[in-house]
């Protein structure tokens, strides 16, 4: 009997610390919704072509849209990532709007932005 | 079962308070005078052996500055617009002058890394990947110096007293992307990025992003 309550006490104590550890994680980390940009970075220099520009593009592009649906933000460099993306497929319209995007999300990124859209529209 | 319970439980608590438990007095004058808001952060020289190494280090220091409160500047493509001018290896960029640095990414600050370590070490009955660097912080508009450190990480550690909550955080982020490519550097990688690039008392200052950065930089 006693031992029962003794665990049941154990138990809840642990939930209290467990979510006393997330709650910590949460304050800490959560500037940003972080999806597959850091990963992908990391795969492009060491596997190079193993995933394709289209295929790293759609990846960032769910990202994007699965935080947007929650209300938050994606990580400084992601639309920008996302614009070199579209700018290795051609797709240069496209590559502009994202260079815009980071611009507007942080607009601390400006002056390398705008240099990157200056090059493209030459 | 018992003993068990009350062993995690005190982990947990050692967790929590292992991760508040800071303190050093290093000078901030210059960093708190620059108030950087935004971070270049070039592609890591290497000391290691292991070619791999800048380029897994460069992937993880993302999230622990921007998440301090940073504009990190994209990293991939900052390093290619060096190799668009023809600075292909990490030792030449290192050598450009920081107001260059300004004047092409409008960057406040430059972050200049050295990977001292990267890999496997062989011992008696095991190995472990340690990844060790160091890093300077350095204002681009004067070349003043803002912050310096090191950090260090194992894939032998289990528990850290110094920094558990980062231990326990980085552990969820063990991607399984550098598993499958068997580079066993990346997820130790990101962990001494965390120890070394995460605001904390003697470590980097908050950014202006960070709800710490008014109570700890002042306006």
């Amino acid at each position: 009997m006693c031992k029962s309550i003794m665990h049941r006490v154990i138990r809840r104590l642990s939930c209290i610390v467990a979510a006393a550890i997330l709650t910590a994680c949460a304050n800490q980390h959560g500037l940003y919704q972080w999806g597959s940009y850091e990963d992908q970075v990391y795969a492009m220099y060491s596997s190079p072509g193993k995933s394709s520009p289209d295929e790293q593009i759609a990846k960032l592009e769910a990202d994007g849209e699965k935080a947007r649906a929650q209300g938050r933000t994606p990580p400084p460099g992601h639309y920008a990532h996302l614009g070199y993306l579209y700018f290795q497929t051609g797709k240069l319209d496209q590559a502009i709007a994202s260079f815009e995007t980071e611009k507007v999300l942080f607009p601390e990124s400006r002056p390398y932005m705008d240099r990157l859209i200056g090059r493209i529209s030459k | 079962m018992k003993q068990r319970l009350y062993r995690a439980l005190l982990i947990g608590l050692a967790l929590i308070l292992g991760g508040c438990a800071t303190g050093s007095s290093y000078d901030y004058t210059a960093f708190r005078q620059s108030k950087p808001r935004s971070i270049v952060v070039l592609p890591p020289l290497n000391l290691s052996p292991d070619i791999r190494a800048t380029y897994s280090m460069l992937a993880t220091v993302t999230r622990p500055l921007a998440e301090s409160g940073y504009y990190v500047l994209p990293v991939a493509l900052v390093d290619q617009t060096f190799r668009e001018n023809g600075v292909t290896e990490p030792g030449e960029m290192h050598q450009i002058p920081p107001g260059k640095l300004a004047d092409i990414f409008g960057a406040d600050a430059a972050l200049y890394i050295t990977i001292e370590e990267y890999g496997a070490k062989y011992m008696i009955v095991s190995s472990e990947v340690i990844v060790a660097a160091s890093a300077r912080l350095i204002d681009t508009r004067n070349g003043q110096l803002l912050w310096e450190g090191k950090a260090r990480a194992s894939s032998g550690e289990n528990q850290d007293s110094s920094g558990g909550l980062a231990v326990l955080l980085v552990k969820a982020l063990v991607s399984q992307v550098a598993n499958s490519m068997g580079d066993q550097g990346y997820p130790v990688a990101q962990r001494t990025s965390f120890r070394l690039l995460t605001a904390r008392p003697g470590g980097l200052l908050p950014g202006p992003r960070s709800p710490e950065y008014a109570k700890v930089v002042g306006q």
